[in-house]
C-alpha cells in the first residue's frame, strides 16, 4: 500500500496542466479528487512518474445555468454537484446517484468530472450521462472538442480523453418538469453498485410521454436502454411499465462476478429498470 | 437495563469510558506510531501462489537497491528462521508440519512468506522488494477439504503423509439411542471462512535496549505475557531480557490472539542488526497473513419424539486447519465440541471432528471461537425440526431447554452449568420484540403473496467463556493456565494503580477495573490507574482472549483490593490506637465504629506504610497487596434473540428489519460497556450471516482479499437494536459476573438465517449458505421453485 515514488505537480490552469502532462509524456497521469487514483497508485496497479494535480483549477469548478442546460465543471466534487439548486430541480437523476457514491468524505474530494473520466464500469454517474445525452468538453494542445456521451465511453476504464488531454466539463440538458430516480442495487450502504438504473420520465396526463435510461454495471460501459425506453412510451400503470422493461437485458452481455453471475444480472436489469421507472414516473 | 445487582459505590454504573477520549482522538500510541531512532523498516516478499516449490530465490538484487540494510530469505536467515509454535496438541497422534517464520523450499498458501528487506524507510523496503528474484514451480493446490481427506489427494505438506490434522471424537451412545426417535433430521451447515478485519493492522517493533541485553517489542497484540514466552521459546533470547508492550490496540477479535512470523522475524532481525525493526501490515497483507476464522463443514443429524422430545445429537465436523497450525489452530473446533448442545436436554451426543490441511491461509480464533459455529448449527437444526414436527420453533425451544428451577445442569456435553434463566429471557424478549404482532403480519404477507416476505429468526444461545480452571484446561491439552493475576497499589500520595494481568484492545478495561477497584477501597475512578499490557510493568498474566478479562481477571481484582484494605485496616488501627475490629471501612476511610471522628483515609495509611515509621509489628512497608485467581469454572452466559428479516423475493435482497436481544451476562460491572459489547458482536454476526465470506479458486486464489470485496457492514446497513440484560448471577466467581466480548457473535447468525429461511420457507426453502447475499437468496428461491 506504499506507492512508487512519483514527481508531483499542482496545476494551476488547464493550460499548465496541459503543458504538465505534454512535458510528462506517457508517464504523466492527472489527479482530480484522487479518489480513484491513489488507491490504484498504493495498490502499485499503476506507476506515474508524475502526478499533476488538477484539483485547483478555477476553470474547472462550478456549475453554470446556461438556459437550455447545465454545464458543471469536471473539477466540481460530488457534494457540491448533488446539492446544487439547479441540478437538484433540472437534473434529479444526476443529483440522486451521486448521493449514492461512496460516503460523505469521498463526496467531498472525488469529482464528477474524475468520475467519468475514470469509467470505472461500476460507477454511478456514467449512466446518467449516457441516458441524458451529456456532452462533454475536452482540452487537448489543439484547442477543444467537444463528444457526445455516446462516444465518450468506450471500454473499461477508457474514455475519449486522451493521454495529453483534460476533461474541462459535462453539459447536461435541463429536463425541466421531468421526473428523475436512481435505483442502486448493492449489498451494503456503501458499496459499489451491483446494479444500477438511471431513470428519467417526462409524463403527459398519466401516462409516460418520454424517458431516458441507463444501466451501470452491465458491461464493460454504460449501457443505454433504448428498447425500453421506445416500449414505455404510453405506459401508465405499473404492470405496463414491467412489461416495457423486460428488455432492459436486450443486448446485454454483462460479465459474471462474486455478487452476481449472468442470468441474475439479467434479472436484475429487468426488475431495477422496472423500480427505477415507477419511481421516477410516480407510478404504483 | 434491568436487575443490575449494585455491589459497592462504583459497580454497575454506566459511567463513560475513560480511555475513549485519547482513543477516539487518535491521541494515543499505537505501535506504527512509535519511531526510534535508526529504525529499519521491514518488508515482506510473499507467495503469489497457493502451492509451489520455490526453485530459485535471491536477495541480492534487493541489497543494490537504495537505502537497503539486508535482505534474507530462508537460506540467509539460517538459524535465526525459527518456527511459528503451536500450544495445542489437540491428540497425541496430531499432525503438526513445520511452519519457519519465512518458507525453506515450498510455498503453502497465498501470501506465505518468502523473504525480507530491511531498508532505512518504508517506501525504499517496499521498493526493494521488486528486485528480488524468485522462480516457483506451481504445484497443485488442495483447496476443498473433502477432496484434501480422500484418497489419491495431493498433499499440502509431502512429508507428513496425510492432509488429515487429527480426528477427535467424544459421546458413542447415540446410534443406540436414535433407535427411541421418531424423527430424525440431518443436515450440512457451512461456517464460511471469515477474515478478523480488525481496525488497525498489525504492526511490531523491537529494539536493543541500549547497553542492556534487554530486547524491547512492541505490538499490536492481545496475548503479551504469553507472546514474551513464546517468542522466548522459539528464537532464544532469554525471557527475562525480553519486554514485550502492547500499546492501546485497535481491535483483535481473536485475530491478534497469535504468535505471528512477522513478531518472529522483527524480534530475530533487532537482535541480528543490533538495531530498531519495524514492521507495519498493509490491509491486502492483512486479509491473506492474519489468521483467519471458522471455515468448517458441519454434518449434523438430530433426533427426536413426535412430541419434539429430544433424544440425541450427532455431529460429524471437518474444520479447515488452513495451511499450517497457529497458536490454537486445531483447538478452535474443539471449543465448539462442548457447545454443540445448546441449552438442551437430550440423552446421546456424539462428536467427530477431522481438522484439514488445505493450502489456504491458516484460521485460528475468531469472536467466538468454535462456539458460533456449534450455536449456528444447532439453533438453525432446532428450527428445521420444529419445522419438520409442525411445531412453532420457540415451543420446541421451550420444552427441551434447561429449566431455571435444574439448575446446576450437567450436559450432555460434559459441561455444567452453573446458573440461568432461559424463561425470564425469553418472556422478555418476546415482549421486546411483539413477536405476536409480527407473526400475524408475516401471515397476512404470506396470504396476500407479497412480494416483501416477513420471517422471524429465533436464537436462543448460550456459550462457555472465561476458560478456566487450569487444571481443566490441562486436561484439554491446552498449553496454558487459566488463571489471572492483579496487584493493587496505593502510592504514597494516595493515588492507585492496579496492574492486571488481563490486556484490552478496545472493550474498556481501564474503565471497568478502575470500577471494580473503587467500588472496594473507595477511592474514585478518575484516582485509579489501569497498569496493562506491558510485561516490565505488570505481574505476569495470561492476557484477554475468550471472554476471561472479567469472568478471570476481575475476580482478581476484587480479591487483591480486599487484601490490600485488610493490610490498611491493620496500619489504620495503629494510627488511631484501637483494635482493627473496631474500624468500619466507609467511602475510603477508616472509622471508628460508633465515634466516627476518630478516622485515618486510605491516602494517610499508605503514606504512613510508605515511610514506615510507625508500623505496627510484623507488617511490611508499602500498600500494595496481590491476587492470583483460578476460577471454579466456566462462565456461561446466555440469551435470546430475535431478528425480524424482511426478504424481497423478487431482487433476492434481505433486510434486517428488527433485532432485539435480552442477554444474561451475570453481574454488570458497566452496563454501558456491557452494552456496547453487545452491539459489537451482534453486528459481527450478522456480517458472517449476510456479508462476510473469504473465498478461494480452485488455483487456491483469494477471491476476495480487500475491503472493497469482503463486505463489512457498517452502521447504515444494520438497524437499531433494542437490547435488555436479566442478571442471573454466576456462582463461580465471586463477582457472579459471566464474560460478554462473544455473546453477541455466537447468538446473533443463526437468529439471522433461522429469519429469512422463516420468510421463504412456505416457496420450499429450508436453508439458504452464508453469507446470504441477494444473490445466494435469489438462486435459492428459484430453485425451490423448481427454476434452476
Ligand atoms: C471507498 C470508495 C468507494 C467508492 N464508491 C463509489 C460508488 O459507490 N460509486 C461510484 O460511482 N464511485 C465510487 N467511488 C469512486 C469515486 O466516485 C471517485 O471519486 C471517482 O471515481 C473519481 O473521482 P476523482 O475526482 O477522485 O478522480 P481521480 O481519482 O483523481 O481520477 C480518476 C481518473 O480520472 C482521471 N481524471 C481525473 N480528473 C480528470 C480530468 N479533469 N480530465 C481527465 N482525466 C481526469 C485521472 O487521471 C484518473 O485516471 C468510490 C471510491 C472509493 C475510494
Amino acid at each position: 500500500m506504499i506507492p512508487v515514488a512519483f514527481d508531483y505537480k499542482k496545476a494551476s490552469s488547464v493550460e499548465d496542466a496541459l503543458a504538465a502532462l505534454a512535458e510528462g509524456g506517457e508517464d504523466a497521469k492527472l489527479m482530480g479528487g484522487g479518489q480513484s487514483l491513489v488507491p490504484v497508485l498504493r495498490l502499485r496497479l499503476n506507476a506515474p512518474s508524475v502526478v499533476v494535480d488538477c484539483s485547483s483549477i478555477p476553470e474547472l469548478k462550478g456549475i453554470k445555468d446556461e438556459g437550455g442546460k447545465i454545464v458543471i465543471g469536471a473539477g466540481t466534487t460530488h457534494h457540491a454537484v448533488m446539492n446544487d439548486p439547479a441540478v437538484k430541480s433540472s437534473l434529479k437523476v444526476l443529483a440522486d446517484a451521486t448521493a449514492s457514491v461512496a460516503d460523505p468524505q469521498i463526496r467531498h474530494r472525488g469529482t464528477l468530472g474524475g468520475a467519468l473520466a475514470h469509467s470505472d464500469p461500476r460507477a454511478d454517474q456514467p449512466p446518467v450521462a449516457l441516458a441524458l445525452d451529456a456532452e462533454f468538453t475536452i482540452a487537448g494542445a489543439t484547442g477543444q472538442r467537444c463528444v457526445a456521451a455516446a462516444d465518450f465511453f468506450q471500454g473499461p476504464f477508457e474514455t475519449a480523453v486522451g493521454p495529453d488531454e483534460i476533461l474541462v466539463s459535462i453539459a447536461f440538458p435541463k429536463l425541466d418538469g421531468w421526473g428523475g430516480h436512481y435505483e442502486k442495487f448493492n449489498r451494503a450502504a456503501q458499496a459499489w453498485s451491483i446494479i444500477g438504473v438511471a431513470a428519467a420520465v417526462r409524463m403527459e396526463g398519466g401516462k409516460i410521454a418520454e424517458a431516458r435510461i441507463g444501466l451501470t454495471n452491465v458491461g464493460g460501459t454504460p449501457h443505454r436502454a433504448s428498447a425500453v425506453e421506445q416500449a414505455l412510451v404510453g405506459a401508465s400503470s405499473i404492470a405496463e411499465v414491467e412489461a416495457a422493461s423486460m428488455y432492459a437485458s436486450d443486448n446485454l452481455s454483462p460479465f459474471a462476478d462474486e455478487d452476481a453471475d449472468v442470468d441474475y444480472r439479467l434479472h436484475l436489469a429487468r426488475v431495477l429498470t422496472a423500480r427505477s421507472v415507477a419511481k421516477a414516473a410516480g407510478i404504483s | 437495563m434491568t436487575d443490575v445487582v449494585d455491589a459497592g459505590t462504583a459497580l454497575g454504573r454506566p459511567i463513560k469510558r475513560k480511555e475513549d477520549a485519547r482513543l477516539l482522538h487518535g491521541q494515543t500510541n499505537w505501535t506504527d506510531n512509535i519511531q526510534l531512532p535508526g529504525t529499519v523498516h521491514m518488508a515482506i516478499l510473499r507467495s503469489p501462489l497457493a502451492h509451489a516449490k520455490i526453485t530459485h530465490l535471491d536477495v541480492s538484487g534487493a541489497l543494490a537497491m537504495p537505502n537497503v540494510v539486508a535482505a534474507f530469505g530462508a537460506a540467509e536467515l539460517g538459524e535465526l528462521n525459527s518456527s511459528v509454535p503451536c500450544v495445542w496438541p489437540v491428540t497425541d497422534d496430531m499432525v503438526a508440519p513445520d511452519f519457519p517464520a519465512l518458507a525453506k523450499d515450498t510455498v503453502h498458501h497465498v501470501g506465505d512468506c518468502v523473504a525480507v528487506v530491511l531498508a532505512t524507510d518504508a517506501v525504499s523496503a517496499a521498493d526493494a522488494l521488486e528486485a528480488m528474484s524468485v522462480d516457483y514451480e506451481p504445484l497443485q493446490a488442495v483447496v476443498n477439504m473433502e477432496s484434501a481427506i480422500s484418497p489419491g489427494s495431493t498433499l499440502v505438506h509431502e512429508d507428513k503423509g496425510t492432509n488429515t490434522c487429527y480426528v477427535y471424537n467424544l459421546g458413542g451412545g447415540y446410534d443406540e439411542k436414535v433407535k427411541e426417535a421418531d424423527v430424525v433430521i440431518k443436515r450440512r451447515f457451512i461456517n464460511q471462512r471469515l477474515i478478523p478485519a480488525f481496525m488497525e493492522p498489525r504492526s511490531v517493533v523491537a529494539a536493543p535496549m541500549g547497553m542492556s541485553d534487554e530486547i524491547t517489542m512492541w505490538t499490536s497484540t492481545q496475548i503479551p505475557h504469553i507472546l514474551r514466552l513464546l517468542i522466548a521459546l522459539v528464537t532464544g533470547i532469554p525471557e527475562n531480557n525480553l519486554r514485550v508492550i502492547a500499546p492501546d490496540v485497535g481491535g483483535g477479535f481473536g485475530g491478534k490472539l497469535q504468535i505471528y512470523r512477522e513478531e518472529i522475524l522483527v524480534a530475530q532481525l533487532a537482535r541480528k542488526l543490533g538495531r530498531p525493526v519495524k514492521w507495519t501490515e498493509t490491509r491486502s497483507e492483512d486479509m491473506v497473513a492474519t489468521h483467519h476464522g471458522r471455515d468448517q463443514i458441519q454434518d449434523i443429524e438430530i433426533a427426536a419424539k413426535s412430541d419434539g422430545t429430544l433424544v440425541g445429537l450427532k455431529v460429524d465436523l471437518k474444520a479447515n486447519m488452513g495451511a499450517y497450525l497457529q497458536i490454537i489452530t486445531p483447538g478452535i473446533p474443539l471449543l465448539g465440541m462442548f457447545m454443540y448442545p445448546g441449552i438442551y436436554k437430550m440423552d446421546a451426543y456424539d462428536f467427530q471432528c477431522t481438522g484439514v490441511f488445505t493450502n489456504t491461509t491458516p484460521t485460528d480464533a475468531y469472536r467466538g471461537a468454535g462456539r458460533p459455529e456449534s450455536t449456528y448449527a444447532i439453533e438453525r437444526i432446532m428450527d428445521e425440526l420444529a419445522a419438520e414436527l409442525g411445531m412453532e420453533p420457540m415451543e420446541l425451544r421451550r420444552k427441551n431447554w434447561i429449566k431455571h428451577e435444574e439448575f446446576p445442569y450437567t450436559t450432555i456435553a460434559g459441561l455444567t452449568y452453573d446458573t440461568g434463566n432461559y424463561e425470564l429471557a425469553t418472556a422478555r424478549a418476546l415482549e421486546l420484540f411483539d413477536y405476536e404482532g409480527l407473526r400475524a403480519e408475516q401471515k397476512s404477507r404470506r396470504d396476500s403473496g407479497d412480494r416483501v416476505q416477513l420471517g422471524i429468526g429465533i436464537s436462543t444461545f448460550t456459550e462457555m467463556c472465561g476458560l478456566a480452571p487450569s487444571r481443566t484446561l490441562g486436561a484439554l491439552k491446552y498449553v496454558a493456565g487459566g488463571w489471572e493475576h492483579c496487584t493493587v497499589r496505593v502510592l504514597p500520595t494516595g493515588k492507585v494503580e492496579v496492574i492486571t494481568g488481563t490486556s484490552p484492545h478496545g472493550q474498556g478495561h481501564e474503565t471497568a477495573w478502575s470500577q471494580i477497584a473503587s467500588s472496594i477501597l473507595g477511592v474514585p475512578v478518575e484516582d485509579i490507574e489501569v497498569v496493562h499490557s506491558d510485561t516490565g510493568r505488570a505481574p505476569y498474566g495470561m492476557d484477554t482472549y475468550g471472554s476471561r478479562s472479567l469472568a478471570v481477571g476481575g475476580q482478581a481484582i476484587k480479591e487483591a483490593s480486599e487484601r490490600l484494605v485488610e493490610k490498611a485496616r491493620v496500619i489504620a488501627a495503629h494510627q488511631i490506637e484501637c483494635s482493627p475490629e473496631d474500624l468500619e471501612y466507609v467511602d475510603g476511610v477508616f472509622q471508628v465504629k460508633g465515634d466516627p471522628e476518630k478516622s485515618q483515609p486510605l491516602g494517610a495509611v499508605a503514606f504512613e506504610a510508605f515511610t514506615a515509621h510507625n508500623l505496627p509489628d510484623g507488617v511490611e512497608p508499602t500498600l500494595s497487596a496481590e491476587a492470583t485467581i483460578d476460577p471454579q469454572d466456566f462462565s456461561y452466559p446466555h440469551g435470546t434473540h430475535l431478528a425480524a428479516m424482511e426478504v424481497d423475493t423478487e431482487t433476492g435482497k434481505v433486510t434486517v428489519r428488527k433485532y432485539v436481544c435480552v442477554d444474561d451476562v451475570g453481574v454488570q460491572v458497566n452496563p454501558m460497556i456491557v452494552e456496547g459489547q453487545v452491539h459489537g458482536g451482534v453486528a459481527q454476526g450478522i456480517a458472517q450471516a449476510l456479508y462476510e465470506g473469504a473465498n478461494y479458486d480452485e488455483d487456491g486464489q483469494p477471491q476476495n482479499a480487500n475491503l472493497s470485496t469482503y463486505l463489512i457492514p457498517s452502521a447504515p446497513d444494520l438497524p437499531s437494536f433494542i437490547t435488555d440484560t436479566t442478571c442471573t448471577p454466576s456462582t463461580t466467581n465471586p463477582l457472579g459476573t459471566k464474560g460478554v466480548g462473544e455473546a453477541g457473535a455466537i447468538a446473533s447468525t443463526p437468529a439471522i438465517i433461522n429469519g429469512i429461511v422463516d420468510a421463504i420457507r412456505h416457496l420450499g426453502v429450508n436453508d439458504v449458505l452464508m453469507p446470504a447475499t441477494p444473490m445466494t437468496v435469489w438462486k435459492t428461491i428459484q430453485a425451490a421453485q423448481g427454476g434452476k
